[in-house]
């Protein structure tokens, strides 16, 4: 059993494990503390200087780095951190190209969010001007883009990239005000060994990292994915009966929302109109639209035919249990041994 | 063009890679050292070489070039380009800049041809000599373009280092005798400490912690414990640590090794500047000949190289930087002292303070306690730069003011200069106007002015000079070096210069941005970055007058 502490968030009674931040309890109990470089899924920064909270009274202190404690009382504002984060958002905005009704992050893009939340009035949105970052948008990878423009460099990306998915293809380029997000090299994404699985994406707070083809969906659907027997959860966002985009289920011990490239962008497959959905029979060399009876009595038939003059290749598109079943078939039914796997390969 | 995907390794890189690497370890640690020496060899850092380096040391890519293009000193090329075969550097910090390094560099670029560079550098540790550049790593005081092309066509590239303090003269002079009485039990280590607190040493790097207090810290702390020694002097302004190192290099490595003893430390890491390549050459060769001929058994000594990275002073980016990393500052706690270097706790010290300790051991807390002037105790390393007859480093009373510093060392001001405004503590320090030219400089004595004294780095201005112009500079300066890492720092700085660079200031705004730097950024860069611009609005309305 972990340990548990209990303590309180603007008066609200908390309990946490010991070793969680004060910032990663308020989230988990429904608490807002404006944030930027933080994510549950990653070890905190620090670095945007936002999450400034009061612990017993005491000056400001980041809630990513803060430990709870048993008995402490947390003030997630007061009038010195209000003014530190309306000025630190300032920084950020004045850093930031500007594009939101066009941006693939807008309904979920943090700036946005605690810049409604700390009610910035107009003129601090402007009064630093705006940003003088000029860099060429990397559109090399298929399925995402990245904006350089638009990064606020909380590192999330590059944790991801490191701590989760443990490929380490993006870093930090460069020092100071020219830092940048890249590639070894600063080279496009599409000649690093970036595998485009899109985790850095998924977790991006603004648009710098954005999927090429966004599309907000009318609904979500829970459902499991269906390219490989790891049976990821996913949750498949429709409008009408179309595909549109797919996320993966944070809450399915699988994949604890993890996906792959496939998984994530490669669900365009469902809705395409090349898409296979009844049977085709050869006839005369030629493949001809046919029903499931006749193609499956086809089968049958050629299967009897065929008895220890037979090969079957497994898919890992198939789970253990299918596959356990179809070597069972091969060797008993059709008294061969060859079979085989595409794994192998 | 060399190919990422996969991981592709250039044979010809790998095998030039093995070649310069040899039989030395394959340490994450010592990629700093690795790239250097890639740097030294072909004076650029290819592609190629970072991916075979990579492969080498078994680290990703991306985290090899994280880290060479963190550092000025490295010139990281996506392809083979022809590197030059000389890189001229003109300063261009604040004593330099008030000498004409801006014109200097602008006629300096009539040399620029096929082999030599010509660039600008921030602060190279020689505002004495300004204004100062340095061909190849010979330094060249009160620069002019005669003297520079004088050096082009001699092929004078490489610093000489004038005679210093040997390890042998340092032994006839009574040196390590201390340090084998304290191995030989006449000391312990907590008599050590009882003298160091008594005497009042405080960190001479700027922070002012007492050192006393440190060492007693350290002990408490888990072992084994490690000391680092700090002589990534960079604030503009500040020499000191060189001007000692040039000369007497050996009397801080006693302290260092006192201090190793008395924290029972296996390990001493030395972090040294690499704008500092004679000084570099004189510690190789001491460190060398005290091993040769050691006064006690010594625990390790590393002698690791920066590569051009002013935050690298900050102690934590320091130790990320001897780790091998980009030189980001970490944040407290914990604190160095409880997770330092390779994550044991760390005793850090600038060079300077390690310095003193034989001197306040042998001499006694007295001896330093009697020094000092206008209330204050001790004594301090200024250095001296800018408009004074004679710039230098001066050991003088700790509380003693400006204007007598000016006057009864350095040989009053320029002639045909009067006294106008100065930064007592180096470009992060602040400025203050000549009004305030009584005030004690030490420690503690200039917070309620809005300043600090730092590493007693003083840059004396005339009338001649603009405020506003060295603000300015002190400005460029930190955006510059700022490691990025936190917003209020990075764009808080960039966004200050650029406000700053208008022909009217605006004051509300300005204020409100150094509001933030000081109050919200990680580490000290940040946190002093808006002291000039502070100060400069605060004394010096006349220089703002039109701005209405």
């Amino acid at each position: 059993m972990t340990e548990t502490c209990s303590f309180t968030i603007d008066g609200q009674e908390v309990t946490a494990a010991s070793g969680t931040s004060v910032l990663n309890a308020a989230s988990a109990s429904g608490i807002y503390i404006p944030h930027l470089c933080n994510h549950p899924d990653l070890k905190p920064t620090g670095s945007c200087r936002l999450c400034f909270v009061s612990i017993d009274g005491g000056k400001p202190r980041m809630a990513c780095r803060e430990p709870v404690k048993d008995g402490i009382s947390v003030a997630t504002s007061n009038a010195v951190i209000q003014r530190m984060r309306v000025q630190v958002m300032e920084l950020l905005i004045a850093d930031h190209y500007m594009d939101c009704l066009a941006c693939a992050a807008a309904h979920d893009c943090e700036l946005l969010k605690i810049s409604a939340y700390l009610g910035m009035r107009p003129n601090q949105l402007t009064r630093l001007g705006k940003t003088e970052r000029n860099l060429p948008v990397d559109g090399s990878n298929p399925f995402f883009q990245f904006d350089p423009n638009k990064c606020v460099l909380c590192g999330i990306c590059v944790r991801t990239c490191d701590e989760i998915v443990g490929l380490r293809a993006i870093g930090y380029i460069h020092w100071g005000d020219k830092t940048v997000i890249g590639a070894a090299g600063n080279r496009p994404f599409a000649e690093s060994i970036c595998e485009s699985c899109g985790e850095c994406v998924e977790r991006c707070p603004v648009g710098a990292l954005a999927p090429k083809t966004p599309a907000i969906p009318a609904r979500e659907v829970q459902s499991t994915c269906v390219y490989c027997g790891v049976g990821c959860g996913i949750h498949v966002g429709v409008r009408g009966d179309t595909v549109v985009s797919v996320s993966g289920d944070r809450d399915r011990e699988t994949n604890s929302g993890s996906l792959c490239v496939k998984g994530r962008f490669g669900f365009r497959f469902i809705n395409h109109p090349d898409r296979l959905t009844r049977p085709l029979v050869r006839k005369n060399g030629e493949l001809k639209e046919s029903n499931w009876d006749v193609a499956l009595d086809l089968i049958a038939e050629k299967f009897r035919k065929s008895k220890g003059r037979f090969a079957a290749l497994a898919s890992a598109k198939c789970t253990n249990e299918e596959n356990y079943l179809i070597q069972k078939f091969v060797r008993v039914a059709m008294r061969t041994n060859n079979i085989d796997h595409c794994a192998r390969l | 063009m060399a190919q990422f995907r996969g991981r592709t390794i250039d044979p010809k890189a790998a095998a030039e890679i093995e070649a310069l690497l040899g039989l030395r370890p394959r340490r994450r640690d010592l990629l700093i050292e690795y790239l250097h020496l890639i740097q030294d060899k072909y004076r650029q850092i290819s592609a190629a070489h970072i991916v075979a380096l990579a492969a080498a040391m078994k680290l990703p890519v991306v985290e090899v070039f994280e880290v060479a293009s963190f550092y000025h000193h490295f010139q990281v090329v996506w392809s083979e380009a022809k590197a030059p075969e000389i890189t001229v550097r003109v300063c261009n910090s604040i004593a330099c800049a008030m000498q004409g390094a801006t014109a200097l560099y602008e006629e300096l670029h009539r040399l620029e041809r096929a082999g030599v560079h010509i660039e600008q550098v921030p602060c190279i540790g020689r505002c004495e000599q300004a204004p100062a550049v340095v061909v190849g790593t010979n330094p060249i005081p009160a620069a002019t373009v005669t003297k520079v092309q004088a050096c082009l066509d001699a092929n004078q590239t490489r610093i000489e280092p004038q005679p210093w303090i040997s390890y042998q003269d340092y032994l006839d002079d009574g040196g390590y005798r201390l340090l084998r009485d304290c191995h030989g039990g006449r000391h312990t280590p907590e008599s050590i400490i009882a003298i160091l607190k008594q005497s009042g040493l405080r960190g001479l790097g700027g922070a002012g912690f007492p050192a006393g207090m440190k060492w007693e810290i350290l002990r408490k702390q888990q072992s084994p414990r490690l000391l680092a020694v700090n002589i990534d002097e960079g604030e503009p302004g500040t020499f000191k640590d060189r001007h000692y190192l040039e000369r007497d290099p050996q009397r801080f490595l006693e302290g260092a090794l006192i201090a190793a003893w008395a924290i029972e430390a296996p390990a001493i890491y030395i972090y040294l500047r690499d704008e500092y390549a004679g000084c570099r050459q004189i510690l190789e060769q001491e460190l060398a000949n005290l091993k040769k001929n050691p006064p006690v058994a010594l625990p390790e000594i590393h002698l690791r190289r920066g590569a051009g990275a002013y935050i690298c002073g900050e102690e934590s980016a320091m130790i990320e930087s001897i780790e091998g990393k980009r030189g980001m500052p970490r944040l407290r706690p914990p604190y160095v002292a409880e997770v330092g270097l390779f994550g044991r706790p760390t005793l850090e010290h600038n060079m300077e303070t390690l310095y003193w300790v034989r001197d306040l051991i042998e001499k006694g807390p007295d001896w330093f306690l009697s020094q000092g002037r206008n209330g204050r105790k001790g004594l301090r390393s200024f250095s001296v730069s800018g408009r004074v007859r004679k710039p230098g480093m001066y050991q003088a009373p700790a509380g003693i003011t400006v204007r007598e510093l000016i006057d009864e060392y350095c040989g009053g001001m320029t002639p045909g200069h009067e006294f106008y405004a100065y930064f007592p503590g180096g470009a992060s320090g602040g400025i203050l106007p000549a009004s305030l030219g009584e005030i004690p400089l030490d420690f503690d004595t200039l917070n309620t002015y809005g300043c600090f004294i730092g590493s007693a780095a003083v840059i004396v201005l005339s009338t001649e000079d603009s405020v506003r112009e060295a603000a300015l500079n002190a400005m460029r300066f930190f955006r510059d070096e700022s490691c990025g890492q936190c917003t209020p720092c990075r764009v808080g700085t960039s966004k200050a210069v650029t406000l700053m660079s208008r022909k009217t200031w605006d004051h509300n705004l300005l204020e409100d941005l150094a509001r933030v730097m000081a109050d919200a950024s990680i580490c000290g860069l940040g946190q002093a970055a808006p002291n000039a611009l502070r100060c400069a609005m605060k004394y010096f309305p006349q220089e703002f007058a039109d701005d209405r």
